[in-house]
């Protein structure tokens, strides 16, 4: 669709002109970086590797309310996002905007998730192509790559003194026009430098994993001993899900203070033994080995058995994150040779 | 559904009646409930074998099959065993108090394929709740179906739910009931003593034309299904019901997964025919 350039100095322009947008950017927090809304254009930066946490808490939060009720009544107050609060999204990586197309199937699936669903509509995804991609990145394994377009409105390459802008989608065209003056043509060249951008970032990822077959393979592994082997190490921290762009799992709670409750909704994670607890005392999956095996199935097999696509990204988080070492690639590896 | 934009609104529904069905500390009562704004009842539409999320505000709520059947009118029926925080919450509930009550959630027997065929219910315990459904539905259209075999066990005599409706189908000629407890010291019990899969290969009913619905603990489903094969009963004449831990109740929160199927979404309604190859199934 569309070329612009935007120089370096003027990205805090470039946010202010989107004042009728709310803008989410990644933010410097000591030594790591994470997605907040912005107020002050001179905190955002786009200048980093990835954030620790990925961009799903801003459409997916950590803790959100679902309804509050008054404890004495019986009125319900429903809590979900008003059209009314248009956002950008800037400097999503393509591998967590991925993640946005994998985990919109589970929640529009049936029953759509208006929560969701709503933060997704109203935000218009501004990406980051990598040029530097990390030691564990595996996204090309997983149909993605440093400059993957899908699900992105619009991409920004790092050109040296500037950013190239491409504008993928019609709904980019709403910010494009908000952003005036800071925006300036671009062109064939920019486009060129583009292409050897992404086409040299890409020969840089050095790990990988042949997916094909494995869907199939691994509900054969159910009862094998290689499941054993990995969940020893693992503690059970849980850091793999709740990191994961494409983990989705939640917990819903009621709270209450005073006579004011809500019931919020908290991400949760298969690798906690509560999470499939009965009241009964029974749990059907009671040891790190089924737990280990349902995090790895649902993500290789069972999702895409349901979704048609594997709920994986390669962003490499859960791989750089573990305590232990736990090795998805290895882990995944291994269940193609048992 | 509740309100369509929205599957995480419940409804608001008034207690009308209790009761105790067992004794104990994991007492099971039933709630007869009915809608707070009757106009739900202009779209509310449940099926035997589906379920709600059942719920007290401040405390949370559970997944509960709904042990009315479509064809009892104007109410619908909880009985719940008291067993963790929501259930004891609901428990010290009483007829005037409000519930939320979201649903009907997940899918249901296939009744209407079952026409023509004799049915051979198999419960145990608790188990009985989402079958109670399916015998009223059966009694109340009983031009389209053969004959009813109602099978129900429990631990002791006080353990079985729905004593007087049982005692009705022990009574009448075209029903026919069998109980048993699995251990007896009451010299007037004159039904079987013993284990609910002992209790089928006593009755041995025959696999011609019939499906078998079982429902009640793990490890009672577990034999009655390998019984049932002994009695040449095909998985896909076999019919059960799962239960795991859930929150949303709608395919979306994760936890009550067997393999790639949801409990809340695909099921609790399992045919053998699609479990047997599923091992996490009776996990």
């Amino acid at each position: 669709m569309g070329d612009y350039k935007i120089l370096k100095e003027k990205v805090p322009d470039f946010i202010k002109a989107l004042d009728k947008f709310e803008v989410f950017a990644p933010v410097k927090k000591g030594d790591t970086v994470r997605f907040e809304k912005i107020d002050d254009p001179s905190r955002a930066t786009l200048d980093f590797s990835n954030t620790n946490v990925p961009p799903k808490e801003l459409m997916f939060p950590e803790t959100e309310t679902l309804f509050r009720y008054r404890v004495v009544s019986t009125e319900i107050e429903p809590k979900v996002p008003s059209d009314e609060e248009k956002r950008v999204v800037l400097g999503i990586r393509p591998c967590d905007a991925m993640a946005f197309s994998i985990v919109d199937r589970l929640f529009g699936w049936d029953f759509p998730d208006p929560y969701y669903q709503k933060r997704r509509e109203n935000s218009i995804l501004v990406g980051l192509a990598c040029a530097e991609p990390c030691s564990n990145c595996f996204c090309t394994s997983l149909g993605g790559g440093p400059a993957n377009e899908e699900p992105l409105d619009a991409i920004l390459y790092d050109l040296g003194e500037f950013y190239y802008l491409k504008t993928i989608t019609d709904k980019s065209e709403a910010f494009v026009s908000s952003a005036g003056d800071a925006l300036e043509s671009a062109g064939d060249s920019e486009r060129a430098q583009a292409t050897e951008l992404a086409g040299s970032a890409e020969k840089k990822i050095k790990r990988t994993i042949k997916t094909e077959g494995i869907p199939e393979k691994l509900p054969s592994l159910y009862d094998h001993e290689f499941w054993t082997q990995y969940s020893n190490r693992c503690l059970g921290c849980g850091i793999c899900t709740f990191l994961c762009p494409t983990c989705h799992c939640f917990d819903i709670q009621d709270e209450i203070e005073a006579f004011d409750g809500r019931r919020a909704r908290m991400w949760d994670t298969c690798m906690f033994a509560e999470y499939t607890l009965h009241a009964s005392g029974h749990n059907p999956r009671p040891t790190r080995k089924e737990r280990t095996r349902n995090r790895i199935s649902h993500k290789y097999s069972y999702f895409p058995t349901k979704f048609g696509v594997i709920a994986c990204v390669g962003c490499g988080r859960c791989i750089n994150f573990c305590p232990v070492n736990i090795d998805i690639i290895d882990v995944l590896q291994k269940s193609k040779e048992v | 559904m509740m309100d369509d934009s929205n599957p995480y609104l419940p409804y608001i529904a008034k207690i009308e009646e209790t009761w105790y069905e067992t004794p104990g500390d994991r007492c099971i009562k039933t709630f007869k409930v009915n809608f707070a704004d009757e106009k739900v009842w202009e779209t509310w539409s449940h099926k035997p074998g589906q379920c709600a999320m059942v719920g007290r505000l401040g405390v949370g709520e559970s997944m509960f099959c709904i042990s009315s059947s479509p064809t009892e009118k104007d109410y619908l029926r909880f009985s719940i065993m008291k067993m963790g925080k929501v259930t004891n919450a609901l428990h010290e509930l009483e007829a005037g108090d409000y519930i939320t009550v979201r649903g009907p959630l997940g899918n249901w027997f296939p009744l209407e394929e079952w026409e023509g065929k004799n049915i051979v219910t198999i419960g145990g315990g608790i188990g009985q709740a989402p079958l109670r459904p399916v015998i009223n539905y059966i009694r109340a259209n009983k031009e389209k179906y053969r004959n009813l075999t109602v099978l129900y066990g429990a631990r002791t005599r006080d353990d079985l739910c729905f004593q007087p409706e049982l005692q009705c189908f022990l009574e009448e000629e075209e029903t026919t009931c069998r109980l048993s407890v699995d251990v007896c010291e009451d010299k007037d019990w004159e039904h079987f003593v013993g284990f609910v899969p002992d209790l089928l290969m006593e009755v041995s009913p025959s696999p011609e034309n019939t499906i078998a619905v079982t429902c009640g603990p793990p490890i009672m489903i577990k034999f009655v299904i390998q019984n049932l094969e002994k009695l040449g009963f095909k998985p896909d004449q076999i019919y059960t019901t799962l239960e795991n831990r859930m929150k949303c109740g709608i395919g979306k929160c994760g936890r009550c997964n067997v393999g790639h199927l949801y409990v809340c979404k695909d099921g609790p309604v399992f045919s053998y025919e699609t479990l047997k190859d599923i091992p996490e199934a009776f996990a």
